[in-house]
């Protein structure tokens, strides 16, 4: 995880076409400037970027699932809890379930685990729309740095 | 398309409008537009779309309809009446029983 650079997902490491499934790695650093002041001497990652975590580990699953050919953009975010804490150097394990494909938009449903034991969950939702100028090739290039071209094959 | 179905169609999406849009449901009506009368905006659609979605197992082709709307092909009208758009989510009920 680049906390600062709102970079959450550092591997995925399964993808489920059929299932509509993804699962992802992320690894709190050690430092981090966040945690400066959330808290002073109690550092602990903010629920607001669990809840990034998810959005991007849903993201992902989106974007493999249309093919590269939309980009998915958060617009709500349901029945989120936050059910324990965690802190630098934790490694965390993201799930992330495609609930419906709308038209224009998509529904998943997230979860973070953490030692095995749930850390934090929501359901999710995203407008889905064309990219927008100039996004494309990155989200292309992260997606790959983080191996999900491997697991979910290249788009055309 | 049966009167009675339409007006149970009605009735349910009125109800999903009420709850998911906040919108007191006696000022819902048929004749009303979803957007000019109602208020509600295209964030506040996707959500009653997802709920009109899953209550009658249909997907809404709501990007069809904006690009349609949008290039002047189709007046809102025709999507964003409440009368319209449940004639149409009917029409997809039909289809999707059909295709079964």
């Amino acid at each position: 995880m680049r906390l600062e650079y709102f970079e959450m997902i550092d591997a995925v490491t399964r993808f489920d076409r059929e299932a509509g499934r993804i699962e992802a790695l992320a690894r709190v650093p050690m430092e981090s400037p966040v945690f400066e002041g959330h808290f002073p001497d109690h550092p602990l990652v903010p629920g607001v970027l669990l809840t990034e975590t998810m959005a991007q580990a849903s993201g992902y699953l989106v974007l493999a699932h249309l093919g590269f050919r939309q980009m998915p953009f958060l617009m709500g975010v349901d029945k989120a809890r936050f059910r324990s804490f965690v802190g630098p150097g934790a490694e965390l394990r993201i799930e992330a379930s495609l609930e419906h494909d709308g038209s224009g938009y998509a529904v998943t449903k997230a979860a973070i685990r953490h030692d095995g034991k749930p850390l934090a969950d929501a359901e999710l939702r995203f407008r889905t729309m064309p990219f927008p100028a100039g996004l494309d090739a990155p989200m292309r290039e992260r997606a790959r740095r983080i191996g999900l071209f491997d697991l979910a094959g290249e788009p055309a | 398309m049966s009167d009675q179905t339409h007006t149970a169609t009605f009735d349910r999406v009125a109800d999903i409008i009420s709850d998911t849009a906040d919108i007191p449901r006696d000022t819902i009506t048929p004749e009303s537009h979803a957007i000019d009368d109602l208020g509600i905006d295209s964030l506040a659609f996707l959500d009653i779309a997802f709920a009109v979605d899953k209550a009658f197992g249909i997907k809404l082709p709501l990007e069809r309809w904006t690009q349609e709307v949008n290039e002047g092909k189709v007046p809102a009208e025709e999507y964003f009446v409440l009368k319209n758009l449940c004639a149409r989510i009917d029409a997809l009920v039909a289809e999707k029983a059909a295709k079964a």
